[in-house]
């Protein structure tokens, strides 16, 4: 079945099952690769994209859900202000070692800044908390995170 | 600038000329449109007989072309620990260019041109890069810098001297002129290699010792960075597949038809041991196998279990084993009767998936004429190698394309990941790209070996060691991933640092094999043998303390008399932890030490231990000597990570079986530590001129024992089993 969705301000159509999950569509159908698969089951964050601007995991998200909502990935969060700052803030902190499940910590960083522009440690513990990064990257995601917050408030 | 050039070269990368000889010394020769190539091992085959080739050759770790690009090959993967940039540094230190004037392609397999010579082969491992690399990189560098000079003082007809380099310029000091590096490439190549070139002295080094940025981060945080799983190819199929879920069952029967009937489905192919659903998309491929009744073979693996394995690891350890003569000195027997105080302990470290990020994953394109594999691999000879051999073609008939890899932990060490993808390809039209579903990946993985270890020492009457026995007892890593290495029955990784860092007066370390049945196969796991090791040595010694009613810092120090360096990593990560802390109600303090990878380490972890049994680990002091550092914020992000890889095979990492199937399967049940359980760490680095040491493990490797240890301090439990058994800390 045929499906148009809007996917970083841009109208996309395909046509696959109603099931079929937001990560595969991105990846394998658009061929946009910067949203990644982890898990599957909406354990690990790695697919972590933006629905109408909170952070949802894609590989649980069916196609026949999105409807108009926006859909926002890694590729053009920076072009939201909270986004940028991050992705800056990311870029400071060296926050990045693999960097396989970075694309679902900005996005779930992002959602919270934009939603949160000052959180706290339990803000932070909430929004980023669905996000595993086995390389251990958690405490520089922290201070990442602060460091965006701080450089919003001051700019 | 975009300084990383990842993503499309691997494909312009042709393997290397077959049949050259290994150099070991450097050598250059022309190269794509006249420019400097330059490698430790480069053959001269190539120059000599004027083969040079209008298209580059990678045989090199640095080629600069007529425009001026600098381009760095690099024979070490990337796969978080940094060496994309501290491998760069290495070379653009000498070189003298900057970090931001350089790009960087994945070295192609091959052996020679590309072995870690710490290892032996083509391979990314053991903490070994900044090891192995840190004179070769250096003199790469050095060697291409003194050309370059000479090529400039030649057209000016001055002195070498009278010149200077510097940010890929040559300048004549004296009058000003100066040429790029790219105006001087061609004539470089044609001059003699210098047999020796001097190295800067360290003190006058502007770029190795700095936290310069990385170069991997920016495609890493906007989304373009390429995994192996990424890549796209033209009319590219997917793959899901299902492996049989009992170790080393079969494929009985599955009928096609429920999968074929889904959208997007194309084919499904048979191996021996699992079926694989081909389609247009990962989303149909996955319902597709779904969809199927498969129909399995179980074999004799059925009633397998790990309870089973243990009873008879228990057996197995109480038999002699194969001495270690590297850590046996002393009469054991001697000492231990003598001994005002003997200690016995069994120790026992559990199964581990590695559970990267970045599930298991290949793409491979297999014709008549040859094959492609794009894919991430720690070994990218064997990969290619067991492409060839499945295919049936010569290594030379394989392009291997090696890209960044999202997380190896030991992991992309096997190739098991790579053969089956080329089985599957070989019944696929066309290339297909087979992704492991994170099921696949924890009930599939080559897991860290289980292993079951007793120890013996006897103290004198003032608590003081006089006699150490470590018996381990586990499968072999070696004796399958490298044969040679498994001499006399005695697996070297297996009782690395079995006895610590201490210099026991009489010591004996031996090791009796004991394999799983075959199915269950172990491999190597981020920290290796040290990390088991650490775990028991460091944990007996904390008995030992206690036995002695000594401080757990005060009694190593004592030991420690002889290792300066050990000592100063221990009273640091004391002092800065505010050792010995004033314990609350079920917290406390507890201390490991380590010498391991050329690096000595010190941990100090903070712990809360709830009425439930809940292990909350709040801080983490960490102290380091890991000699000259290239990068100091590597290292402490190494550092970081490392205790956190090792947290959560502390508080959660158990691989185990029941009727011959994993019982864990996805990160609900193989669990991960998430950023809300994540300590505070501070790392402190001891300024060093020593000889480099390894960085990627040892903070793994302590953080286990550190923790029990302060769980001990907190309730006067003793842990000697991982993952901690919280039902074990309850209050009564």
């Amino acid at each position: 079945m045929s499906y148009r969705i809007t996917v970083n301000s841009l109208p996309k159509e395909v046509d696959v099952d109603s099931d079929t999950p937001l990560l595969w569509v991105l990846r394998d159908v658009l061929g946009m690769t910067g949203t990644k698969f982890g898990c599957g089951e909406g354990l690990c964050g790695a697919c972590t994209v933006h629905l109408d601007g909170v952070a949802v995991r894609s590989c649980i998200t069916p196609i026949d859900s999105v409807g108009d909502s926006p859909v926002t990935t890694i590729e053009a969060v920076g072009q939201s202000s909270s986004g940028s700052a991050i992705q800056k803030a990311w870029l400071e902190a060296e926050v990045v070692q693999c960097g396989y499940c970075q694309s679902g910590q900005i996005m779930s960083a992002a959602a919270l800044m934009a939603q949160n522009p000052d959180p706290a440690d339990s803000d932070i513990d909430d929004a980023m908390s669905g996000n595993i990064c086995r390389c251990g990257t958690y405490v520089r995601i922290r201070a990442a995170i602060k460091q965006a917050a701080a450089a919003q408030k001051e700019g | 600038m975009d300084v990383i050039n990842l993503i499309t070269t691997a494909e312009k990368v042709p393997t290397a000329p077959a049949g050259l000889s290994r150099r070991s010394f450097l050598t250059a020769s022309a190269a794509a449109g006249g420019g400097l190539l330059l490698g430790l091992h480069l053959p001269t085959r190539a120059a000599a007989a004027g083969t040079v080739a209008s298209d580059f050759q990678p045989n090199a770790f640095l080629r600069i072309d007529r425009a001026g690009a600098v381009t760095f090959i690099m024979p070490y993967v990337e796969m978080g620990q940094g060496t994309y940039t501290s491998i760069p540094m290495l070379i653009a230190e000498e070189l003298e260019v900057r970090l931001d004037q350089v790009r960087l392609e994945h070295a192609p397999p091959d052996e020679k041109l590309y072995e870690n010579p710490l290892l032996g082969l083509q391979v990314t491992g053991g903490s070994t890069s900044i090891r192995a690399a840190w004179t070769p990189m250096r003199q790469a560098g050095a060697t291409a810098r003194t050309m370059l000079i000479a090529a400039a003082a030649a057209a000016w007809r001055v002195p070498a001297a009278e010149c200077r380099a510097a940010e890929g310029y040559v300048t004549h000091t004296s009058s000003g002129r100066r040429f790029a590096y790219g105006a001087l490439a061609d004539s470089a190549a044609r001059l003699p290699v210098p047999e020796q070139v001097p190295l800067k002295d360290p003190k006058d080094f502007t770029l190795i010792g700095t936290s310069a940025r990385r170069l991997d981060t920016p495609a890493k945080v906007n989304g373009s960075a390429v995994f192996g799983i990424d890549v796209q190819r033209p009319h590219m199929k997917v793959a899901a597949l299902a492996t049989c879920p009992v170790i080393g069952g079969r494929l009985a029967d599955v009928d096609d038809a429920p999968a074929l009937a889904v959208k997007g489905v194309r084919q499904v192919v048979r191996l021996d041991n699992a079926v694989a659903v081909i389609a247009d998309h990962t989303g149909a491929a996955r319902k597709g196998l779904a969809a199927l009744k498969i129909e399995w073979q179980e074999g004799a693996n059925a009633g397998f279990s790990t309870d089973e394995m243990i009873e008879e690891m228990d057996k197995a350890s109480r038999q002699p084993g194969v001495i270690s003569k590297e850590a046996t000195h002393g009469d054991l027997d001697a000492a231990l009767a003598s001994a005002a105080t003997r200690i016995e302990a069994v120790y026992q470290l559990p199964l581990l998936a590695h559970a990267t990020m970045e599930p298991m994953n290949c793409t491979v394109d297999v014709r008549p004429d040859g094959c492609d594999v794009w894919t991430g691999t720690q070994v990218a000879g064997r990969a290619r190698a067991v492409a060839a051999e499945i295919c049936g073609l010569p290594a030379d008939k394989v392009v291997l394309h090696n890209h960044l890899l999202g997380g190896g932990f030991g992991r992309r060490l096997e190739v098991d990941g790579v053969a089956q993808a080329v089985r599957i390809a070989k019944q696929v039209n066309g290339p297909v790209k087979v992704i492991w579903s994170r099921e696949e990946d924890i009930q599939h993985d080559i897991y860290r070996p289980y292993y079951y270890d007793r120890v013996h020492a006897g103290l004198d009457a003032d608590g003081k060691p006089l006699a150490w026995h470590h018996k381990v007892t586990g499968s072999s890593i070696l004796a399958r991933w490298a044969p040679p290495v498994f001499q006399n029955g005695l697996d070297p990784d297996a009782v690395e640092a079995a006895a610590g860092p201490y210099g026991f007066p009489a010591s004996k370390v031996e090791y009796v094999r004991h394999e799983p049945p075959t199915g269950l196969t172990t491999g190597f796991w981020r920290g290796v043998g040290v990390t088991h090791n650490a775990f028991v040595v460091e944990g007996f010694m904390d008995e030992l303390a206690a036995a002695a009613k000594r401080d757990p810092v005060t009694y190593r120090r004592d030991l420690l008399r002889d290792a300066p360096r050990a000592r100063a990593v221990l009273d640091l990560a004391a002092e800065k932890a505010g050792w010995p802390g004033t314990a609350g109600p079920r917290s406390g303090l507890g201390v490991a030490v380590l010498f391991g990878f050329g690096t000595y380490l010190a941990q100090i972890a903070e712990v809360a231990v709830d009425d439930d049994g809940g292990v909350t680990v709040k801080r983490v002091v960490c102290a380091v000597d890991c000699g000259m550092t290239v990068n100091p914020d590597t290292v402490r992000a190494q550092i970081e990570g490392g205790i956190v890889f090792g947290l959560t095979a502390a508080l959660y990492g158990n691989i185990t079986f029941r009727n011959g199937r994993v019982e864990q399967a996805n990160f609900d049940s193989y669990q991960a530590l998430r950023i809300d359980e994540t300590p505070q760490i501070d790392v402190h680095r001891i300024e060093s001129s020593e000889a480099p040491g390894g960085i990627g493990e040892p903070s793994t490797a302590c953080i286990g024992p550190a923790v029990v240890n302060a769980v001990f301090a907190a309730t006067g439990k003793r842990l000697r089993t991982l993952p901690i058994d919280s039902a074990s800390l309850k209050t009564a």
